[in-house]
């Protein structure tokens, strides 16, 4: 069989895999559909948060992000993990106990304010939005790139699978997709890195091979990197050119952004209590960590491969492949790789001989021979081609064709939840039809999330043409760090904090934040207007001090919440012994926990 | 709230999660953004393996890290609710 047949093997199974899951776990009542009905298993919910949090984007195009960042990588990978740190210890079992749905539940409720509801429901949807139509761009990508279906029927068919699980099943339905997609997703990750890191280390563990030696010398590989990168004008590959406080802000803003970010808040809510929320974020963060730990060797792996295999070697634009490279190797010259040429095809790799000798020259922006760079590549092309240039036979590539629409989908689910509950339970149930019974509920947030799955999709469909979704996902983070983070954190930690203050900090955060991001990416800004040096991307976090000291300065001006909020937040301090209380739980009641 | 709840000391089970969650959260400022960013030209004279030691903390020991952190934490917590006859359901 070749490549393509093992993709559209691999791509039938799982989702014929996702849908079986779908109509196994459909959702009965609100409590199923929005949090999985309180009962899942903290392990599986550590998984699912895992696949939920780990996107497209985490799982094609870090590895190759971190390859040609080297340290200056490393923000992703502390500020993508870090998070959980935070979340485990200062949010997820207080949100728990606390026993309501979404994030704007806690918000409304907290601050007793529909107002404060309905501005935390506009953050929750921005940040999802941004986020969605890339997770759709990465299926539509997946689709065309592998199996040769036009991008727009590739996204047609990934919303129609999301479809399926997430307008049948709920959270119930998703929640155990994720957990199949996860298995799909670290599988397809960690057998092509096992594979190379043996390769170029001999260590079969990628986490090892990264510190170790290259195989049969005693020079270690990170030296060996920074020593071909830099010989060849680049920078070394432990180094950065980014400024000591921009890395330190763009780590903490990613940070601080994970952690309030509503798609992953939301799914510690479908676990059993507080306890249960606390240990099912530390194997969220294993499962996220095997991931995550394994792309820096992949990126170190396939830079130093890249440039050793391809940089000076012939290149062929022959037909007939074989023929020419046994042609080249005879008069001892070293032939363009296979992998290079079957990969030119997607346009994620190029070559322009700009000085016509028929080599392939790969140089930094420094190179002391003076020569032009010759060859373009793409980000993703690294753990796409890691494969073949490991030369693992073609099922391994419908596996990574697979794992890639596995971490699209489930994070499209996850997203596609929060926008259909913060329409039907947090807008029309708590803030616009409060008499509104169980059942229409579910039927109105079935309808919502069939309209958020369309809404996705075209936007993925836009997406390609605006190509600006990298830009708009610095959004996200900041957007959450600057808006939610604070209002959730001090409305658990703080007492005193009452309405007014929460209102002032959200906005605080979410107009300066939008603001600066929007001046910068799209209004023309450059670099040396960066405030304090930061740039867009790291911006969040200066931005969440400003809206913490603008609520806390507020809230001391004006009245102290009532005795019933202040008993409220004692209460959820403390597992078990959360006490129905007057004007929180005015429109709902918490879910009982016994 | 059943009646073992009665004997339950919030107050105290609450100021030794804040002391605990103070201290976790040092140390994951400092396995992060003291080794990984602000200290991390100074660890690198060091070296774990063939990596700088700096460089292998941005890129795989804060990870360890906070996996190890937030373990510690449910381990910990568990044992507070037990002192402070906190309910767990």
């Amino acid at each position: 069989m070749d490549q393509t047949t093992w993709s559209f093997v691999f791509v039938g199974v799982t989702f014929a895999l996702y849908i079986g899951i779908a109509i196994w776990s459909r959702a009965g009542s609100t409590d199923d559909f929005y949090v999985a009905g309180h009962d899942v298993n903290p392990v599986l919910n550590g998984m699912a948060t895992a696949a939920d949090w780990m996107s497209a984007a985490s799982f094609l195009s870090m590895a190759g992000l971190i390859a040609f960042l080297g340290y200056g990588g490393s923000v992703y990978l502390m500020g993508w993990t870090g998070g959980y740190v935070l979340l485990a210890l200062l949010l997820a079992p207080f949100l728990r106990e606390f026993g309501k749905f979404t994030v704007p539940d806690f918000v409304g409720d907290r601050y007793y304010s529909s107002f404060a509801r309905v501005v935390a429901v506009i953050c929750a949807l921005f940040v999802s939005f941004t986020y969605i139509a890339g997770q759709m761009k990465g299926v539509g990508v997946a689709f065309s790139g592998f199996l040769g279906i036009q991008y727009e029927w590739g996204i047609v068919i990934g919303m129609v699978i999301v479809f399926f699980y997430a307008v049948l099943g709920g959270m119930k339905g998703i929640t155990y997709t994720q957990v199949a997609q996860y298995c799909v997703l670290i599988f397809a990750y960690t057998v092509p890195a096992i594979f190379i890191s043996l390769i170029i280390t001999d260590n079969p563990i990628p986490q090892l091979g990264f510190i170790g030696n290259v195989k049969g010398t005693d020079v270690s590989m990170l030296d060996k990197l920074n020593q071909v990168v830099s010989d060849l004008g680049f920078l070394e590959y432990t180094s950065t050119s980014k400024s000591m406080f921009d890395v330190f802000c763009i780590t903490a803003a990613l940070m601080f952004g994970t952690a309030g970010l509503p798609h992953v808040i939301i799914r510690f809510f479908t676990v059993r209590n507080p306890g249960a929320a606390r240990i099912s974020a530390g194997y969220a963060l294993v499962f996220i960590a095997l991931l995550y730990t394994t792309a820096p060797a992949v990126g170190a792996f396939a830079r130093l491969n890249f440039v050793e295999t391809v940089n000076e070697a012939t290149y062929i634009s022959d037909e007939n492949y074989e023929a020419a490279a046994t042609a080249i190797i005879a008069q001892g010259g070293t032939p363009v790789p296979q992998w290079f040429k079957s990969w030119e095809q997607t346009g994620l790799v190029g070559f322009e001989d700009k000085n016509n000798d028929g080599l392939m020259q790969i140089r930094g922006p420094a190179a002391p021979d003076g020569l032009a760079n010759e060859v373009d590549a793409n980000n993703d092309i690294f753990v796409l081609a890691n494969p073949e240039i490991a030369q693992l036979p073609g099922w391994v590539i419908g596996l990574v064709v697979a794992g890639g629409l596995a971490a699209a989908l489930s994070t499209a689910a996850g997203l596609l939840m929060v926008i259909s509950s913060a329409v039907s339970h947090d807008l029309c149930r708590r803030t616009l039809f409060k008499q509104m019974s169980d059942t229409t509920e579910l039927r109105v947030a079935r309808v919502s999330a069939a309209g958020a799955v369309l809404a996705a999709g075209l936007l993925g469909l836009f997406a390609s043409q605006l190509g600006f979704v990298a830009q708009v996902v610095a959004f996200a983070f900041g957007l959450a760090a600057a808006s939610l983070f604070p209002i959730i954190f001090l409305g658990i930690f703080w007492k005193r904090m009452n309405k007014e203050g929460a209102i002032a900090a959200m906005l605080t955060g979410l107009v300066s934040t939008f603001g600066y991001i929007y001046f910068f990416k799209f209004g023309g800004g450059t670099p040396e207007q960066w405030l304090l040096g930061v740039s867009p991307e790291g911006i969040g976090f200066v931005f969440m001090w400003l809206a913490l000291g603008v609520g806390i300065v507020v809230a001391l001006m004006t009245p102290a919440p009532s005795q019933d909020i202040q008993d409220l937040v004692e209460d959820i301090r403390v597992p078990g012994n959360r006490l129905d209380h007057g004007i929180a739980d005015s429109g709902m009641h918490p879910i009982d926990n016994t | 709230m059943s009646e073992s709840a009665a004997k339950t000391d919030a107050k105290g089970y609450w100021s030794a999660t804040l002391r605990l969650t103070a201290t976790l959260l040092f140390i994951w400022f400092a396995c992060s953004y003291g080794a990984g960013i602000v200290f991390r030209d100074f660890l690198d004279q060091f070296s774990i393996g063939g990596a700088p030691l700096g460089f292998w903390f941005a890129q795989q020991g804060a990870i360890y890290f906070f996996v190890a952190l937030v373990f510690y934490y449910c381990w910990a917590m568990k044992r507070l609710e037990k002192k402070y006859r906190v309910e767990a359901q």
